[in-house]
């Protein structure tokens, strides 16, 4: 019994390494997507665009990882609530890797175009999400309830940025017509950026999930009942 | 996570009407402990499983439910088992009455030699049941109640013996059913059952704890957790965690139970 126990240990790990080599790659995806569209390089785009391919592979495999697990070990209590986790979890860092895919589109797009204004606020939103994405599955591999707290913390600053960039481009809409277009694009990309973090703070939300037992929104702007001061 | 057992006033209570309620109840054999402090509250017309490693206490503790025990040379009892609030220790119990009330099915089917109709007449003709027709209704319920009949009912007086593994099962719960009891207890009924047969006897508990309740101790813990709404965990003489079933295998609150569902020990 010892040794099954022990390979199954080890395959749970296993899930583990390959989840957080999925967020490390996707993590990646995002960095070179916004930098190929603050560098305005198209070449560089397009292959975080052939990239997703291999996201989309990690992830059918971690899932079919998971899905054997379950079939074979039928596995009960912390083990269940570990792949049950990992499984909500690629799904979250999938996304993550179709919105790097729409950034670099929107590279490709705008390649050649002047901006109306170096592109500050989108770079430090990005880093400020990579980061959250990293401390979200460190949160979850090392099952660091106060990592998660962090975590979801972050997701506050996230969304002050995305409303000030809101806000910054309205005004520009408003001031130069002519830039709308390029506008609207880096208006969707600093969204896209602002659905990433809320991905990480479901990624910590499952961990915490894993830790307790309860399933539960834990930063206040994903509730139903909230209302944003930025927000309207 | 806590590990200061289920003995405690922590007990969770079932919901609903209590059948069943032991109270630090302990169990002797000989100088040998095997039950310590027990005390659980068992839900009217639910299942609730018993689970935990070999040697843990969990069929000794089924054997109290009906006094099983007592023919068991050397066993004492101590504390409280209650049947709707009666005590079933206490000086005057019918035994043969409780028994009658507290059915028993165990690990391996049990059919007497004699034929199909006559295994399951046998405990009402016990009672005092003679007239022809009234045995016919009581065997062809009884049959029917453990999803049996269809398969028997142009062979009734054929040898018990000669039917399957899975099929003498079903007749051993007709036999306890035959004489109407309240609570079924079962001692791992499907431990010598292939998984089709295993599938109808779950099929059926789930039939049957509409109108009885039903305390199953198993060995299998996937059983457990497709069946019953409470589950009980033992180990070495004590409940150290008893809870809905969910909250058991998803959420124990006892690392030892977290333990033992999670196969790391037993």
């Amino acid at each position: 019994m010892r040794r099954t126990r022990q390979a199954f240990d080890e395959q749970l790990r296993e899930l583990e390494r390959r989840l957080v080599e999925m967020g490390r790659f996707v993590e990646s995806m995002l960095g070179k997507a916004v930098k190929s569209l603050a560098d305005q390089d198209a070449a560089a785009a397009r292959e975080v665009i052939a990239a997703d391919d291999t996201a989309d592979e990690m992830d059918l495999d971690i899932e079919q990882h998971c899905m054997r697990l379950l079939a074979l070990q039928q596995p009960m209590s912390r083990d269940l609530r570990t792949i049950g986790t990992v499984m909500k979890v690629i799904a979250d860092v999938e996304r993550i890797g179709d919105y790097s895919v729409d950034i670099a589109r929107t590279a490709i797009k705008l390649e050649g175009d002047e901006y109306f204004r170096p592109l500050e606020d989108i770079p430090r939103m990005t880093e400020m999400v990579q980061q959250m994405l990293r401390d979200a599955l460190e949160a979850l591999v090392d099952r660091d309830l106060e990592q998660v707290a962090r975590v979801v913390a972050c997701d506050d600053a996230v969304d002050r940025m995305w409303y000030k960039v809101r806000d910054d481009v309205e005004r520009v809409m408003q001031e130069q017509p002519e830039v709308v277009p390029q506008a609207v694009a880096l208006l969707l990309v600093a969204r896209y950026l602002e659905r990433v973090a809320d991905h990480t703070v479901n990624i910590a939300e499952r961990t915490a999930y894993m830790e307790t037992g309860r399933l539960e929104t834990l930063a206040p702007s994903h509730r139903a009942d909230y209302e944003a001061e930025g927000e309207g | 996570m806590e590990s200061s057992g289920a003995n405690s006033d922590s007990v969770i209570r079932s919901e609903g009407e209590v059948k069943v309620e032991a109270r630090g109840l302990d169990l002797f054999y000989g100088e040998f402990q095997a039950l310590r402090g027990v005390s659980v509250a068992v839900a009217a017309r639910r299942i609730t499983a018993l689970i935990g490693p070999s040697g843990c206490g969990k069929s000794s503790f089924l054997r109290c439910l009906n006094r099983m025990n007592d023919l068991i040379d050397g066993a004492r009892v101590e504390g409280d088992v209650l049947l709707d609030g009666e005590r079933i220790y206490d000086q005057g119990t019918d035994v043969a009455a409780l028994r009658k009330r507290v059915g028993m099915v165990f690990q391996t089917p049990n059919p007497f030699p004699m034929s199909v109709y006559d295994n399951v007449a046998y405990g009402p003709r016990l009672h005092g049941c003679r007239g022809r027709a009234e045995l016919d209704e009581t065997v062809e319920k009884s049959l029917r109640g453990a999803a049996l009949w269809d398969e028997v009912r142009d062979g009734l007086r054929k040898s018990a013996l000669d039917l399957s593994g899975g099929q003498q099962q079903r007749l051993s719960i007709a036999r306890v059913l035959a004489v109407e009891p309240e609570v079924l207890l079962m001692d791992e009924p499907c431990s010598a059952l292939d998984p089709t047969a295993t599938f109808r006897i779950e099929e059926l508990m789930l039939e049957l704890k509409e109108r009885y309740t039903i305390v199953i101790v198993t060995h299998n813990m996937y059983q457990a957790s497709r069946v019953s709404e409470y589950t009980g965990v033992f180990l070495m003489g004590e409940l150290i965690e008893y809870g809905q079933t969910t909250q058991i295998f998803e959420m124990p609150r006892d690392q030892r139970t977290d333990d033992y569902v999670r196969g790391r020990f037993g």
